[in-house]
């Protein structure tokens, strides 16, 4: 009966809060008002329904972080149970492997092209997790190095020739150079102030491809822009959309082979205690500025790789594809997988780019359910889909300490 | 030396507008160290509510002093309730989650604001109406400063310092720089810090809701999507102010204005944001903290 | 909201037959374009179109004996999505695309369907280069390209305005600086005139003050603007209320209701080039009688010239009794066919032969061509 109540209250609040806006329309110009009550009935079952569903999921939430803190040690949830014991996940990882590299024989050359899409913000979400999931540094404008990336391919290539091959380890290399230029004038930011930077330098990439019409041909954009060659070979659309399906797939492996062993290497360890405390990490003797460097500049060339790869896939790129949305787009990958968690980010990044393509049915509805569901998924696991698992070591045979 | 002028008081106008936005950035961000994205949507939110009252006024043939009124009243209590749900759906449940969470959640809102604003209305850029009356004693400087250029300014002047005196002297005030300075030793001196991030997000939208009306009768149009801008923009002013700061808010906002009045005026406007942008990087290299913000020294 | 549930129940529609093993009798035709998102409104209108001219021929029997599915896919203006519809598209097996809106994208997608041998008709893209550059034989339009209209515009000003000084604003979009970009380069080849300030304002800001304050410091004859009408209608609008009084013209991008709707009694006067006035032509007629049966309402922009693409495409195939790329093709640049733009066929290039643009003037608060 309190739930009942509870519930009436809150629809009668949303009715009240949707009442302009979903009921009434107006023309300034033709002087009429439209009014939609019918709106209003649907605002006021939606929400109450929703707030029975919205208490149910809190208290499953709250009972699930008590439970968590009555039984003091950290208990690993169901999947990073599996994700962590190699009784399971080999297989599991195999299956995986197997179903990807079958993948594009199986579905369509639409659903391969979509996949391409998911495996390259794979990459891309893993680049921007060593800046922001390991080092802690909060990067707005991390979609300047995809386009210097791609911007690197399409120019080289236009100008002089160069075959994609040639240009993926310069891609990489110039967004690199890039991340550390971005990186040596914020050292001394923290926090927020560096995120403003970083996303004005993301701006001004940007601004500067659209206006600078003699370097980057403005906002038409280059076009024609070759698909990887495969021996010499032509290939028709198809089989150049399975050949980079493929390299997208080595790709996205070698990303997560990399991240991996960086994630456990000195480097990786640093950057961890950067994130945690920096003067604490200073007095045990890391360079605070070469660690940063590093980050910035190991993040950025992943975003550069893929960059090239993107503009062999697309064929045709433009300043719009790089704009501030897309930073956030792939900064949400990271943390709605978990910060710093490898299989978190795989799998934030298919959802965030397969969900909007398969709820394309909804198509106009497409753009408000990925943002509610962006919000539901931090309010009901704040600390990501798959959180990290932290390195402990475990000392004696019952006290663990952390 | 008037094209200094007309450039000057473009950029003043210009930079209140930021300014007005960015004080609920600025008050948000201070209280609960969010970077508020949704702030932007509640202004946009603010500006259709207004239009849609100003609509009916119309219908009704209201006078223009009394629709304006109105659509400013409503518009302000309508956006402070959205800014009050949307601190109650998407951030008061991250309160204690890792600090990047209530950002994507804020993110995540705002795309779902600007999504439910485009079905429930229009995709299209809909006419306002101009609210503010042509004064007769602006016509000699009408070639400088409008009449709704000079509302804009006076406003933004106006509410700069009613919420510095308030923040300063009323009760409420004070416990909101106390929440802003440890929000423990708050609670435990008996501050009610709920309801203190509720005021503090009721008066930022309340405030984003005023610009919003004002700027879509200064412009004549508004869509889903001036939010955005407006937003990225207005965050910009607050951090180069020294976020957290009131008068740093308004003194990042006009710096904004003018730096991209002159530099549209004497270079090209091809290149404004780059101008502000590369700006706001200087500043914080030499300032860390913004302008007027204060640069904690962290005890070890 | 009536509309809107249709489109929506229409595509939910199309996604289930596309999807359906039963499509083997059909002849499908892909339709591409934004249909959501900001730039919704500029697609929505072709895909109806389409729709329109399919059910229109279904009842008449269909094409070469076969019923036409339209398969309407959305990319929302943006490249890479549009690559990825255009292969969704291919896969799906259809004879032909009306599409893509956006130049950006239909630049984008245009090499998938070179490759697949596949003919597409956009209604709405604009961009000189995809013709002119005779890298895509199989792209033809029923819409002028930038040029022709960049062409006229510059004609209307040196010669009927008399301009001396210019000043050209541009969005800094792919439409709006690519037609900024051509006028400039007309004026300075026809040396009657002198560009003395050329801008991009970026779409979106809050005002524009700062760039009409340095127009009117320039003191120009005449201000030409690439761009849509959001931002045409803030710079008017400012301009006028600092008593700025010079002529203004702009493109097609401006020439829609909403413009005039927006700026009010500062659109009083402003000039705008448009696809010439059809709006007498009986086949226009039919088909914005069709529209309101099925739709309700105005139509929108493009859509009688996805109209004309799909009556083209489809009697293009009635034609040449093939569905066949080179029958297909060869049908479309020799054969007339009467649509709601006049009778028309395409150039060696894909240009569609009289189609054109006209200068449009606000008076009395509508477009009134100038003649």
């Amino acid at each position: 009966m309190k739930g009942f109540i509870r519930s009436l209250q809150v629809a009668l609040w949303f009715m009240f809060l949707t009442f302009p806006i979903m009921v009434i329309k107006v023309d300034i110009v033709e002087k009429t008002v439209q009014w939609r009550w019918m709106n209003l009935v649907y605002v006021g079952i939606g929400s109450f329904v929703l707030s029975f569903v919205w208490r149910f999921l809190m208290e499953k939430k709250n009972k699930g972080i008590k439970a968590r803190e009555e039984s003091r040690d950290e208990k690993l949830s169901f999947i990073q149970k599996i994700l962590t014991e190699p009784r399971y996940n080999r297989p599991l990882f195999l299956g995986l492997l197997l179903f990807v590299l079958v993948f594009p024989w199986m579905f369509s050359t639409y659903q391969t092209n979509i996949m391409i899409s998911a495996l390259l913000y794979v990459v891309l979400g893993l680049g921007l997790n060593i800046v922001v999931g390991l080092a802690g540094l909060l990067d707005l404008g991390y979609v300047a190095f995809y386009a210097v990336g791609a911007y690197a391919y399409a120019l080289l290539n236009y100008h002089f020739h160069l075959g994609f091959w040639t240009v993926l380890p310069i891609g990489g290399l110039l967004a690199a150079i890039f991340g550390i230029l971005l990186g040596i004038p914020v050292l001394r930011l923290r926090g927020d102030y560096l995120a403003i930077v970083t996303l004005g330098f993301g701006e001004i990439i940007r601004l500067v491809l659209e206006n600078w019409d003699e370097f980057s041909f403005g906002p038409s954009g280059i076009s024609n822009i070759p698909r990887p060659g495969f021996f010499g070979l032509h290939l028709t659309v198809e089989q150049a959309t399975i050949y980079i399906y493929y390299l997208v797939v080595i790709m996205s492996l070698i990303t997560i082979f990399v991240v991996n062993r960086l994630q456990n290497s000195r480097l990786g360890r640093a950057w961890l205690a950067l994130r945690e405390d920096e003067i604490a990490c200073e007095a045990m003797g890391i360079d605070r500025m070469k660690t940063k460097l590093a980050a910035f500049a190991l993040g950025a060339t992943w975003a550069g790789f893929a960059g090239v790869i993107f503009a062999a896939k697309t064929t045709f790129i433009n300043p719009a594809s790089f704009t501030f949305m897309e930073s956030a787009i792939i900064l949400s990958i990271v943390v709605l997988g978990g910060m710093g968690s490898i299989p978190g980010v795989i799998l934030a990044a298919f959802l965030m780019i397969l969900l909007p393509e398969y709820l394309r049915a909804f198509s106009q509805y497409r753009m408000l359910l990925f943002g509610a569901s962006m919000v539901l998924v931090m309010v009901f696991r704040p600390q990501g889909l798959i959180p990290n698992v932290r390195r402990k070591y475990l000392y004696g045979q019952k006290q663990g300490v952390r | 030396m008037d094209y200094f002028w007309d450039l000057f008081f473009s950029g003043l106008t210009r930079g209140s507008i930021y300014a007005l936005i960015a004080l609920g950035y600025t008050m948000v961000y201070g209280i609960i160290e969010l970077i508020n994205f949704a702030h932007g949507e509640i202004y946009m939110l603010g500006a259709f509510t207004g239009l849609i009252v100003a609509g009916i006024c119309s219908v009704l043939g209201l006078s223009l002093i009394s629709t304006l009124v109105l659509a400013i009243v409503i518009a302000m209590i309508y956006a402070s309730a959205y800014g009050v749900t949307v601190e109650r759906i998407a951030y008061r449940p991250l309160r204690n989650a890792p600090r990047l969470s209530p950002l994507i959640s804020a993110i995540g809102m705002s795309i779902f604001l600007q999504n439910y604003v485009l079905l429930a209305q229009t995709s299209k850029f809909v006419p306002f109406p101009n609210l503010i009356p042509d004064f007769a004693f602006m016509q000699p400087f009408e070639d400088f400063i409008g009449p709704s250029e000079l509302v804009i300014i006076v406003v933004t002047a106006v509410a700069m310092t009613v919420l510095t005196l308030f923040i300063k002297y009323t009760k409420i005030g004070k416990a909101m720089r106390a929440t802003a300075q440890n929000r423990k030793m708050a609670l435990l001196c008996g501050v009610n810090v709920d309801h203190v991030i509720s005021m503090t997000f009721i008066i930022g939208s309340a405030l984003a809701a005023l610009g919003g009306v004002l700027i879509g009768s200064y412009m004549g149009q508004i869509n889903f999507f001036i939010g955005f801008i407006a937003g990225i923009k207005a965050f910009t002013a607050a951090v180069l102010g020294g976020i957290g700061s009131i008068p740093g808010a308004v003194l990042g906002g006009l710096i904004l204005g003018w730096t991209e009045s002159f530099a549209t005026g004497y270079v090209s406007s091809d290149y404004q944001d780059v101008f502000a942008f590369c700006l706001l990087v200087l500043i914080l290299i030499f300032r860390p903290a913004g302008i007027l913000g204060r640069t904690n020294t962290k005890k070890v | 909201m009536k509309f809107v549930s249709k489109v929506f129940s229409l595509m939910v529609c199309f996604c289930l037959v596309a999807g359906s093993v039963f499509a083997q009798d059909t002849l499908k035709i892909g339709v591409a374009g934004p249909y959501s998102g900001d730039l919704a409104s500029y697609g929505i209108p072709t895909a109806n179109a389409v729709k329109l001219v399919a059910k229109k021929i279904n009842a008449k029997g269909g094409v070469l004996g076969k019923k036409v599915e339209v398969i309407a896919v959305d990319d929302q203006c943006k490249p890479e999505l549009a690559t990825n519809v255009a292969t969704k598209l291919v896969s799906e097996g259809v004879v032909g695309v009306i599409g893509h809106i956006c130049s950006g994208a239909t630049k984008a997608a245009l090499p998938i369907y070179k490759d697949a041998r596949l003919v597409v008709i956009s209604s709405a893209s604009t961009n000189p280069a995809l013709t002119e550059s005779g890298e895509y034989p199989n792209f033809f339009r029923t819409i002028a390209p930038d040029d022709a209209q960049a062409r006229l515009d510059v004609d209307f000003v040196l010669n009927r305005l008399h301009a001396k000084k210019i000043a050209i604003i541009h969005d800094k979009g792919d439409y709006g600086k690519g037609l900024a970009m051509m006028e400039k380069k007309f004026i300075e080849e026809s040396g009657k005139a002198k560009v003395i300030l050329f801008e991009g304002v970026t779409p979106g800001a809050i005002d524009y003050s700062a760039v009409v304050q340095k127009i009117k410091r320039n003191r120009p004859d005449v201000v030409m603007f690439g761009g849509y009408h959001p931002e045409a209608a803030k710079i008017v609008t400012t301009m006028r209320r600092k008593r700025l009084k010079v002529p203004f013209i702009a493109g097609d991008g401006v020439r829609d209701v909403s413009f005039i709707k927006v700026a009010g009694r500062y659109a009083e006067g402003v000039y705008a080039s448009g696809p010439r006035d059809v709006s007498s032509n009986p086949e226009y007629k039919e088909a914005l009688a069709e529209y309101q049966k099925a739709f309700h309402g105005k139509p929108g922009p493009f859509f009688e010239n996805g109209y004309a693409a799909a009556e083209a495409l489809l009697n293009a195939i009635e034609q040449s009794k093939s569905t066949k790329y080179e029958d297909i093709v060869k049908a479309l640049r020799t054969k007339y066919v009467s649509t709601p733009l006049g009778k028309i066929k395409f150039d060696s290039k894909g240009d569609a032969e009289g189609v054109g643009f006209s200068v449009y003037q606000v008076r009395g608060g509508k477009f009134v061509e100038v003649k």
